[in-house]
């Protein structure tokens, strides 16, 4: 809402600062946005964005002037000599070349701009530029003034010519500072502040802050001898979509331009004036919050075949057309509010007149509509036909059908004022249900519960008396009624509250710590646990990343190598889908973590040379049966790129070792371990998709699948734009965050020396090293502490299709030392196990 | 005739005068194998007693006692004093260029987003609050409904909502509907808790504005919860969060479900450079969104608004992040890029 301060003013008094006007408004909930000044210096205090600044219009530069003379340039077509007075001794010309006067015509008064004058100009691109008026001569005659337009002096746009002012306005020499210099302020208006979408809305407001009063404009105006009865019907069909509906008719009108004043608030206030049959509907509109109509009477009594009209709003029936105020026509159905006569629609109620019915220049007599509509009605149809204007703003936040009479009556005295009209007696006034004032109970001791400090109750009866509230007292506080303009107050004690809290002060609150029972601490060991795995994860040198869970069905295709692009994986209907998504790559809810997290790894490394990225995030999959989807938390690992840091010492020649499938398995390992998830183990996979099917496995806890890591198929690695190895994995955070116990025992450790052994084993080359493994520790019991893979071997000095496996193995007793002896046969144990069980041979060992 | 011990004194003379010449460890080691080594000069004579004359016999062998102990005791003096001036002459010449860079440890980092929810985290904690996390995905009935936006209420355009093609499900735009679910799980008891999570706007993706976003609502409910607590906590978690000495500014504003509703500002520190920029020239700077919760709310939560009274505040993480670190850019959270990531 665009509030020009001076006309503000005519309402209530405004402290003489600006900056604190801007300030109080503020924190009573009226915040401002912003604040544009016309012509005047910029008050301290207040900020004004740069490109929102125009010329400042100095006092003794540019000023009122009255015409004297126009006379035609004698060597230019398109120029005018002017002469105007301009309050100094000697009259001044000059020249212009302004549209809007022409030659002979004299009086009027306009904006003189004296030489130094900074003023706009538009450049030879287009762009606009700040100017300072120098003696300059303009075909041949000396110029050093000129007759100001709006755009030159910052108010406005348009380039329709030079301004005029009206007869009314101030003597010649008179600084234009004093007559259009302006401060608007500009002010968010939140929805439960409706009734400042209007000034004398924010002048109630202003008054209840500052402890003055607000002056309502009168009302009175003279009417003619006949009254409107008879004249035109008003029927209201459905009552809860229309609460009032009020006409009145001023007939004799003479639709011209309106009074300057008028012009110049509207356009200050963010409106076009057009004429004063329409500039009274929306001056009175700014200026009550209440939207107007102007028909014109005469095309109504046609329609209705010279018949007074019958206004009768209804709901559209199904089929109707109407062509609006835009010319565009609108085809309507039942779910449309809407005004119409005998003959059929001639507006949608609210949101936009009829072509046909509006007003124009030959308008004699106005029809004008003071009504109340169903706020949700109004915001339907604005929505589907995409109307958003000022009107059904206000009547989609709520119009209280208390302010319909005397916004009616305003119009008219305006109407009759400016345009001429003689307003015919009486209204025609539909009001089926009027709104009864709900009175409320504003206990005292409530104010100290809600707010932890009490008001005393003088300063209670200040504050809502200044916000026209009336109150009763009684013993345990006050019997409240709110004023006839407000519909925010539904709840009861805590919105009037509110209106104390926020009218007094906040700063008076004071602060305090909770000093109450606290509730049981739960703690949180799920977040607890997530919070350990991420943790985990970095300390193992990874990047945790969060990516959009907003996804695509392609981007998420791009998974299964060889899929036809557009085809959706495992269906469209198993995903989360948008009704409205904000564009085609962020169209669902994902169900797998990979595709947002290799974007990454493909963007990052076109800057390094090395990702190490995890991201621990939902996945969302809708059930049969449920309204919402599972959500649910998976980990997903990606390795690609060289595998150690580089540094300057690096030998260049020793080409650097790439990530492969044991770094993505040693993290996933090391994860496990340090999370003490028991029961783990892996196995080989062949049906993953995505992922090499000789590279790739299955990680188990305690028999159930976690999730699957391996290098990424080389296909899709292709289709996400990456082409060296990339190991990724995707893991159940669930099950993972699930099995980690709550308790586990510390293993003790023997002190007593121990011996290392090793063997080197030659098995098929099929035959997994985890296998291997186990028959080493089921040989080795309690006595092996330790044993380590460090070498496996394929070639020429074993036989082909096996392969040589060496272990470091560590015995360590926990009782006694042990003598050589006692350990050799230890070891020779393991050697028989592995030579029995697996058909093993060992290395180095005949037999 | 020549005793047997001048052969021991010519040995000792000619052992002395080599180790004299000795000049460094390496040709130190040798002289101590050619006379102490296992066919070591020393040795030989120690073991040519045999041959001596029965009764030169005592004598010999304390003589060559005495030559063995000399000759030790002078080669471990040498041996000493050579290592000590190698150790001077390494000292004096080995020098690294210290400006060359460190090698590059490998280190991993929580993303930005998490760690200053962290940071959240253990402020609230502090204060008695506890964690409740809830879905995304959710009903209209939670994320307005009983937040007291029925259908068409005009607040609803505070939010630009995705809805899903789903009849009544919505990507939640706030945290708030967890303060529902909170609610009915915990009635009639007292809550203390904040709501971390991801939420949804549908809203062009710029600088300032985000798809999704985190956001940590908070929620009290028992019986004597005032106003005074609300902005005690909110300063005391303004100062942890952002400095000791910030000052809080309350504004009246409006959100459906919290009566009265404000909006809190902190001074900005004077010494940012950035605060002119910041504030808009105002020296404050919005960081949450705050208020008593709405009866209405309280009672579809399934507490009696007459006995209990509740606040319930909504901050953004990211944006108290971007204004702690001058970011300027709030699609850098998403991109993940690794130059945005390890600065923190």
């Amino acid at each position: 809402m665009l509030v020009p301060l001076n006309w503000l003013k005519e309402y209530v008094t405004l402290p003489a600062d600006p900056a604190e006007l801007i300030e109080r408004l503020t924190l009573a909930g009226l915040e401002a946005a912003g604040t544009t000044v016309y012509g005047l210096p910029v008050p301290a205090g207040v900020r004004v964005k740069a490109e929102d600044a125009g010329p400042v219009w100095e006092r003794d530069k540019v000023v009122v002037a009255k015409v004297s003379r126009i006379e035609q340039h004698p060597d230019a077509d398109r120029l005018k000599l002017v002469t105007v007075d301009y309050g100094a001794v000697e009259p001044k010309t000059v020249v212009t070349g302004a549209p809007n006067i022409a030659v002979g015509q004299s009086g009027m008064k306009v904006v003189l701009g004296l030489r130094g004058t900074r003023y706009f100009y538009q450049d030879k691109d287009g762009k606009k530029a700040t100017f300072t008026l120098e003696p300059k001569a303009l075909r041949g005659i000396m110029n050093d003034a000129m007759c100001m337009s709006n755009y030159e002096l910052g108010i406005a746009e348009d380039h329709d010519g030079i301004i005029l002012l009206d007869d009314g306005d101030p003597a010649p020499g008179t600084p234009l500072q004093d007559v259009l210099g302006e401060i608007v302020v500009e002010l968010d208006i939140l929805p439960n502040m409706a009734r400042c979408l209007s000034l004398l809305g924010i002048a109630r407001e202003v008054a209840a802050l500052t402890g003055g009063a607000v002056t309502e404009p009168n009302l009175d105006y003279p009417t003619a001898k006949d009254k409107i009865d008879g004249r035109v019907k008003v029927e209201i069909e459905n009552p809860k979509l229309c609460g009032r509906y009020s006409a009145t008719i001023i007939r004799n009108v003479t639709v011209g331009p309106s009074p300057r004043w008028m012009r110049s608030r509207l356009q200050y206030a963010g409106m076009r004036p057009i004429s004063n049959a329409v500039d009274v509907t929306n001056f009175v509109m700014l200026e009550y919050g209440q939207p107007l109509h102007a028909f014109d009477h005469d095309v109504l009594v046609k329609r209705a075949g010279g018949k007074p009209p019958t206004i009768i709003v209804r709901s559209a029936k199904a089929g109707e057309k109407l062509v609006t105020l835009d010319k565009a026509e609108r085809e309507l159905g039942p779910e449309h509010l809407v005004i119409a006569d005998t003959a059929g629609v001639i507006a949608l109620a609210g949101v936009m007149g009829g072509l046909e019915t509006e007003v124009t220049d030959a308008t004699k007599t106005i029809l004008l509509e003071a009504a109340s509509f169903d706020p949700v009605s109004v915001r339907k149809t604005a929505r589907q036909f995409n109307l958003f204007s000022e009107a059904s703003t206000r009547f989609s936040r709520g119009v209280h059908p208390e302010v319909v009479l005397p916004a009616a009556k305003r119009a008219a005295q305006l109407f009759h004022r400016h345009a001429g009209g003689e307003v015919l007696a009486g209204v025609v006034d539909a009001y089926p249900a009027p709104i009864s004032p709900q009175t409320i109970k504003l206990d005292r001791t409530e104010i100290e519960r809600l707010l932890g400090f009490g008001l005393p109750d003088g300063e209670v009866e200040r504050v809502l008396t200044a916000l026209q509230f009336k109150l009763e007292s009684t013993p345990w506080g006050w019997s409240v009624t709110p004023p006839p303009t407000r519909l925010d107050i539904q709840v009861g004690a805590a919105d009037l509250i509110e209106e104390l809290a926020r009218v007094s002060g906040y700063d008076r609150l004071p602060e305090r710590l909770l000093p109450l029972e606290m509730p049981t601490p739960k703690g949180n060991r799920d977040l607890a646990t997530e919070q350990r795995v991420q943790d985990l994860l970095a300390d193992l040198g990874l990047n945790e990343c969060i990516t959009y869970a907003l996804t695509s069905v392609e981007a998420e295709g791009k998974l299964v190598p060889g899929q036809s692009p557009g085809t959706a994986v495992p269906g469209l209907a198993n995903y989360v889908q948008l009704l409205n998504p904000i564009s085609p790559e962020r169209a669902v809810m994902r169900r797998t973590l990979l595709p947002g997290l290799l974007e990454v790894a493909a963007r990052n490394l076109q800057t390094v040379d090395s990702v190490a990225l995890f991201e621990l995030g939902f996945v969302y999959l809708p059930k049969a049966g449920q309204q919402l989807p599972d959500e649910l938390r998976r980990l997903a690992v990606i390795l690609c790129g060289r595998r150690d840091v580089s540094a300057w010492d690096d030998t260049l020649a020793e080409k650097p070792k790439q990530y492969d499938f044991f770094d993505l398995k040693g993290v996933v390992e090391s994860l496990l371990a340090d999370l003490h998830v028991p029961g783990v183990t892996f196995e080989p996979t062949k049906t993953v998709p995505h992922v090499h099917p000789g590279k790739s496995a299955e990680v188990k806890v305690n028999g159930t699948s976690a999730g699957v890591l391996g290098e990424l198929h080389p296909k899709v690695a292709a289709a996400f734009g990456l082409t060296t190895a990339v190991l990724v994995a995707e893991l159940d955070a669930e099950a993972i965050i699930a099995a980690v116990p709550e308790r586990y025992p510390y293993r003790p450790f023997s002190t007593l020396p121990a011996a290392k052994r090793d063997v080197a084993v030659i098995v098929p080359d099929d035959l997994s090293a985890d296998r291997v493994l186990g028959e080493l520790r089921a040989a080795g019991g309690d006595l092996l502490t330790e044993a380590t893979l460090f070498d496996v071997y394929r070639g020429d000095s074993i036989p082909a299709g096996t392969k040589s496996l060496a272990f470091a193995l560590t015995y360590q007793p926990k009782e006694k030392t042990l003598t050589d002896k006692e350990i050799d046969k230890a070891h020779e144990k393991i050697e028989n196990r592995l030579k029995h069980v697996l058909k093993a041979s060992i290395r180095g060992k005949q037999g | 005739m020549a005793e047997a011990t001048d052969d021991l004194k010519a040995l000792e003379t000619q052992a002395l005068a080599e180790l004299a010449g000795c000049s460094d460890e390496p040709a130190l080691r040798a002289w101590n194998t050619k006379y102490f080594g296992d066919k070591g000069l020393m040795k030989a004579a120690l073991s040519a007693i045999g041959k001596v004359p029965k009764e030169q016999r005592a004598s010999y062998g304390q003589e060559a006692n005495r030559v063995k102990v000399a000759l030790e005791s002078a080669y471990s003096a040498a041996l000493d004093k050579a290592k000590e001036e190698s150790l001077a002459t390494s000292l004096a010449s080995d020098k690294l260029d210290v400006t060359l860079p460190g090698r590059p440890a490998r280190r991993g980092r929580l993303h930005p987003a998490t760690q200053i929810l962290r940071d959240i985290y253990a402020i609230f904690a502090d204060l008695g609050f506890q964690v409740y996390r809830t879905n995304e995905v959710e009903t209209d009935e939670l994320n307005f409904e009983l937040l007291n936006m029925p259908e068409h209420h005009p607040a609803r355009d505070m939010w630009d909502t995705f809805f899903t093609t789903t009849p009544g499900t919505v990507l939640r735009t706030h945290t708030s509907p967890g303060q529902i679910r909170l609610m009915k799980e915990t009635a009639p008891h007292p809550i203390r808790a904040i709501l971390p999570g991801m939420c949804y706007r549908n809203e062009a993706i710029s600088t300032r504005s985000e798809i999704q976003f985190f956001q940590v609502e908070g929620l009290v409910v028992g019986e004597g919860v005032t106003m005074a607590d609300l902005k005690g906590t909110l300063t005391a978690f303004a100062r942890r969060m952002f400095g000791p000495d910030r000052q809080l500014r309350i504004r009246s504003s409006y959100f459906p479900f919290t009566e009265p509703s404000i909006e809190v500002d902190i001074d900005w520190p004077k010494d940012d450079p950035n605060r002119d920029r910041l504030t808009k020239g105002t020296g404050w700077l919005e960081i949450l969104g705050a208020g008593m919760v709405h009866p209405t709310v309280l009672r579809n939560g399934g507490y009696d608004p007459d006995k209990v009274t509740g606040f319930a505040f909504g901050m953004g993480p990211q944006r108290m992040l971007m204004l702690k670190h001058a970011i300027d850019d709030i699609r850098l959270f998403w991109q993940n890029d690794l130059r945005f990531l390890r600065q923190f």
